[in-house]
């Protein structure tokens, strides 16, 4: 428990004391978010109607950003080998290292979207339900992040294989998390929506485990 | 040798070990004994296969061929209890350049599950006490080594695997280390040093990677 500790406040107190990585993070979700008014058009409607859609998937290509940083620093200054030979099992330390990543970019991702939404002209109403959907979502992203990062550990041009890699793997995530806000913002109930994100997270955290440790194991030969 | 402290002698063998990386044989047919309170020193060219074998000990590499047995068990057969018997220097200092050297020492501590008391007393072990607030970033290259070598002193575990641990020390840190070593080994410890200088300790045998290819 120590060690699984040990790992997550050093995470969070790096990204504490160099911000950049997430700021670069927020930066592009809300830039990128702010293109779209540019893009297809100042049309109030039109973007009330695209907006939950863009920012689910700019905050995944936001978060995107930041994978491969979360195991190459680690594995370049010979830290990894250390966490590899930790008596803590491997499984749990990868579940710190996504916690803290989650922390770092996903919670601030969240608390950028309303920006987003305002400027995407999202109905108000759809606000809360676009939190809960990204509270239940961004988890996953981080957790499929990371598998990828432990799986393009090494990998020459592993930053290009990356997001080939997990861009499919977040399509559900995506298509549940505009879903839930689309019905809310329809009249129905996002619940059986939100439901499901959650599902999605409860699976994605014994996956991204042990894929993720196997995958790290693998980076030390 | 071995003081009441300490449990029977532990061994650490090898048999038949190969090597293979990147699709090259490292080395094969590897043998070696070493017993709690003994070192063993690995010598060779660049390249030889030195930290290959160091890594295969520490368990981080799987060998192609052989066995490695911790008292006669394949360490196979309880990895958890392997790692924690291993203490693993690489050439890699695996320090975090924003880190202080005592937040760097107390991370590693802390992974092995020992506590801060241990890191502080590292700290002094190594002569680093008066860095402590220091940034690892500023640090010469000498005295990042040495804060490296602070986790071992933090450390209780039995099998030190050491990867050119004089790398950059002046000759006050490699007496240092000999010192570290001699009581590491005296209570029962053994090590696995592989060395381009003669440590200050008596080795109980070497393995000279240039002559056995």
């Amino acid at each position: 428990m120590t060690a699984i500790r040990a790992v997550l406040m050093r995470d969070l107190r790096l990204a504490w004391r160099s911000p950049q990585e997430s700021l670069t993070v927020i930066g592009f979700f809300v830039l990128a978010a702010l293109l779209f008014p540019f893009g297809v058009g100042p049309e109030p409607q039109l973007l009330a109607r695209i907006a939950s859609g863009v920012i689910w998937t700019m905050a995944l290509l936001a978060a995107l950003l930041s994978f491969e940083r979360l195991f190459q620093f680690d594995h370049e200054d010979g830290t990894l080998d250390l966490i590899l030979l930790a008596p803590a099992p491997l499984e749990t330390t990868v579940l710190a290292k996504c916690l803290a990543h989650w922390l770092t970019t996903g919670v601030p991702l969240i608390a950028a979207s309303p920006v987003a939404a305002i400027m995407l002209n999202l109905p108000t109403d759809g606000i809360p339900v676009l939190l809960a959907a990204l509270l239940l979502g961004t988890p996953s992203l981080s957790l499929i992040g990371g598998i990828g990062a432990a799986l393009t550990l090494g990998a020459r041009r592993g930053g290009v294989l990356l997001p080939i890699l997990v861009m499919p793997l977040y399509v559900p995530v995506i298509v549940f998390g505009v879903a839930a806000v689309e019905a809310s913002l329809a009249g129905l109930t996002a619940r059986p929506h939100l439901l499901l994100l959650a599902a999605i997270l409860a699976g994605t955290i014994p996956v991204a485990a042990i894929a993720g440790a196997a995958a790290l194991r693998q980076s030390a030969e | 040798m071995a003081t009441p402290m300490t449990p029977p002698r532990a061994t650490l063998s090898a048999r038949g070990l190969a090597c293979l990386r990147g699709g090259r044989l490292v080395f094969r047919g590897l043998d070696l004994d070493l017993a709690g309170g003994e070192a063993l020193t690995l010598r060779g060219p660049n390249g030889s296969g030195k930290s290959s074998l160091l890594r295969l000990l520490a368990g981080l590499l799987r060998p192609s061929e052989g066995q490695i047995l911790w008292n006669g068990a394949t360490i196979d057969a309880d990895r958890d209890a392997h790692r924690a018997r291993v203490a693993y220097l690489g050439m890699a200092d695996a320090l975090k350049p924003s880190f202080t050297v005592a937040e760097n020492i107390a991370f590693h501590a802390a992974i092995r599950g020992a506590g801060e008391a241990a890191a502080r007393q590292a700290l002094t072990v190594v002569g680093l006490a008066p860095l402590a607030d220091m940034p690892a970033r500023r640090l010469s290259q000498g005295q990042r080594r040495r804060t490296a070598l602070a986790r071992l002193a933090a450390s209780d575990a039995t099998l030190w695997l050491l990867d050119e641990p004089t790398l950059a020390l002046d000759d006050a840190a490699i007496a240092m280390l000999g010192r570290m070593l001699g009581v590491h080994l005296q209570t029962g410890g053994m090590a696995v040093v592989a060395t381009h200088v003669d440590l200050p300790v008596a080795s109980a045998g070497t393995i000279d990677f240039g002559a056995a290819r």
